[in-house]
């Protein structure tokens, strides 16, 4: 198969905000939770139009987020909406002593992940979020790469009896799935076929590789772009199944080259498959604020960084 | 004034404290490991919760309505498994399993494999937000049960102890109280030489009263003082209650009483046998 980039653009936090919105009036026991970041990450559409379903928590993320494992044991599944800094940074010791160590049943949605944050900094920049929780027992992590995935993962979490982080970002990328996409924890998704060389990508960077594979195969190379939703529990099989068809991966996410996607495949690459593989990712450095497309140059997450890193591991087969 | 306690009740609750004083020591003695100087200044509060306050049942730990009780600082731990092993959640002798492989009663509380705890904590400032949690879910559910939480005096230096102050007051949460162990030491603390250390804030009850909660200050080792503010407490609406009970470090002990040194010592067999018959003679 292969996977066209369209045009059209729909914004991660539209298709949020409608979800979370469905929930609240489908469901007596889903309330939302904001750290005052409402018209930031648009749960605010909960607060003017449910309001009973809105409990503001203030500017105070670890409160936050132990007052969640507390409404649980009522039978409430809070939703939680901060940045996705705040939530694996500020709060990560509540996150992991009072809801993944216990295993309650909180959902945590990180708005603003990665690189662009719409100009606010590397203060407000989640790039170390993906390895932050990954490394949590009991914990799931899902990074969805288009307006309908959000809602999909959104379902199987409200689904799912445990604690979920949800990696989101804030501007609008291409539709990719359609609506009757069927999301699958724990299973990759193969976007396009090809036999050279496969990118595993994430979130945000699932449209980026897309675009790369496209430049590439003008220039005739064969790229498969396998996208990763779910990185904890991840799809070992698709990882080797990767490295045993194309023999070289490339992977690419708006993270950090520590410890999240890159390291999650390197993983089951050194244990299970060893291929060339390079990583396409932040590396180890701090950011700035600055225009999206500037940034993803700069910080050598573009395309073109993508393309070159393909073609960069295709000298390595 | 009367008190509210029956002779026959009050001289119960004073025997379940030494019951579990003495098996505090025990624990930890046997483990060689754990606190006890918090653990026993926080005793008397502990057992006149579980044998006078709160609507609870070992026989239906789960029990959907229950009264929710978190204990925020956590590494007095083992006061409160004592208190839950005599009120009959598990076996006395279980206690001797603490802090080997395998136990139900971990270092600090895990409420996954222990019947009869709510939360599990340990890292302190923790607590008293899933207590606010509780307390709000009762609220937003229309149940009737009491949500009740002890936190540390060297615990409220977490700020998230006042993020979560903050938010009882916000949502009117008058089916929560909070207990502070005043017990005015911590692990090491603040002092000009190794033997006088202290917790610097003097003033809980301004600072609680400052947060717009119910203040109520108490002996916090004298069981008619304890019930009254409980009571008390009941009476209370649109606004949490804080019961600061002050209290003695190493409490019923004469060597443990008002030292830091005793926050996690072990003692030793000599040490043991002396801190029982102390107990036994109920100082």
């Amino acid at each position: 198969m292969k996977t066209l980039l369209s045009d059209k653009k729909v914004s991660m936090r539209d298709a949020l905000s409608e979800t979370i919105l469905k929930f609240t009036q489908e469901d007596e026991n889903v309330y939302v939770l904001d750290g005052d970041l409402a018209t930031s990450t648009k749960i605010d559409i909960v607060a003017n139009e449910n309001p009973k379903k809105f409990l503001q928590m203030g500017i105070a993320e670890q409160n936050m987020m132990s007052v969640a494992a507390g409404l649980t044991t009522t039978g409430i599944q809070p939703w939680t909406f901060t940045f996705a800094a705040f939530l694996a940074k500020r709060a990560i010791d509540q996150i992991q002593v009072q809801i993944a160590q216990p295993k309650l049943n909180v959902k945590m949605v990180g708005g603003y992940s990665g690189l662009l944050t719409g100009l606010t900094g590397k203060t407000h920049q989640a790039l170390e979020d993906i390895a932050i929780f990954r490394s949590l027992a009991n914990m799931v992590v899902l990074a969805p790469a288009d307006a309908t995935e959000v809602k999909k993962v959104m379902e199987f979490a409200r689904s799912y009896d445990g604690p979920v982080y949800i990696r989101l970002a804030r501007d609008a990328y291409p539709i990719l799935f359609p609506n009757d996409y069927n999301f699958k924890l724990g299973k990759a998704v193969t976007l396009n076929e090809g036999t050279d060389v496969t990118i595993i990508s994430t979130g945000t960077q699932t449209s980026r590789s897309l675009e790369a594979a496209e430049k590439l195969e003008a220039e005739g190379v064969s790229v498969a772009v396998v996208h990763m939703p779910s990185i904890k529990p991840i799809d070992k099989e698709a990882i080797i199944k990767a490295a045993e068809t194309t023999g070289a991966i490339v992977t690419a996410e708006e993270h950090s080259i520590i410890g999240g996607l890159g390291s999650a495949v390197a993983e089951v690459l050194v244990e299970e498959k060893p291929v060339p593989m390079l990583r396409v990712g932040v590396k180890d450095r701090n950011s700035e604020s600055g225009p999206n497309e500037q940034m993803l140059e700069k910080y050598e997450i573009s395309p073109n960084h993508v393309a070159q890193t393909v073609k960069d591991v295709l000298k390595k087969k | 004034m009367s008190n509210l306690l029956s002779e026959e009740k009050l001289q119960l609750l004073n025997e379940k404290s030494i019951e579990s004083r003495k098996l505090v020591v025990h624990t930890v003695h046997h483990a060689g490991a754990g606190h006890i100087g918090g653990p026993m200044s926080a005793v008397d509060v502990l057992v006149n919760l579980y044998f006078n306050e709160l609507n609870v049942n070992p026989e239906d730990a789960r029990a959907e309505n229950r009264d929710r009780f978190v204990l925020s600082k956590g590494h007095s731990a083992v006061a409160l498994y004592t208190v839950l092993a005599i009120k009959g959640y598990f076996p006395i002798k279980e206690l001797d399993t603490f802090d080997s492989m395998d136990s139900r009663l971990q270092a600090h509380p895990d409420m996954n494999i222990l019947p009869g705890l709510d939360m599990s904590t340990g890292s302190l400032g923790q607590g008293i937000s899933a207590a606010v949690g509780m307390a709000l879910g009762a609220k937003l559910k229309n149940k009737d049960f009491r949500t009740y939480c002890m936190i540390g005096d060297g615990e409220s230096q977490e700020g998230q102890v006042w993020e979560a102050a903050d938010v009882a007051v916000k949502y009117g949460l008058d089916n929560l109280v909070v207990i502070l162990d005043n017990n005015k030491l911590q692990q090491f603390g603040w002092g000009e030489s190794f033997d006088e250390r202290e917790v610097p804030v003097t003033n809980p009850c301004e600072r609680w009263q400052a947060f717009g909660w119910n203040v109520i200050e108490i002996d916090g080792h004298n069981h008619n003082e304890i019930t009254k503010a409980f009571n008390a407490a009941r009476t209370v609406s649109g606004k949490p209650t804080i019961i600061v009970a002050n209290t003695v470090k190493g409490k019923g002990v004469s060597f443990m009483e008002n030292t830091h040194r005793w926050h996690s010592r072990v003692p030793t067999d000599e040490e043991f046998d002396h801190a029982v018959q102390e107990l036994e003679a109920g100082v």
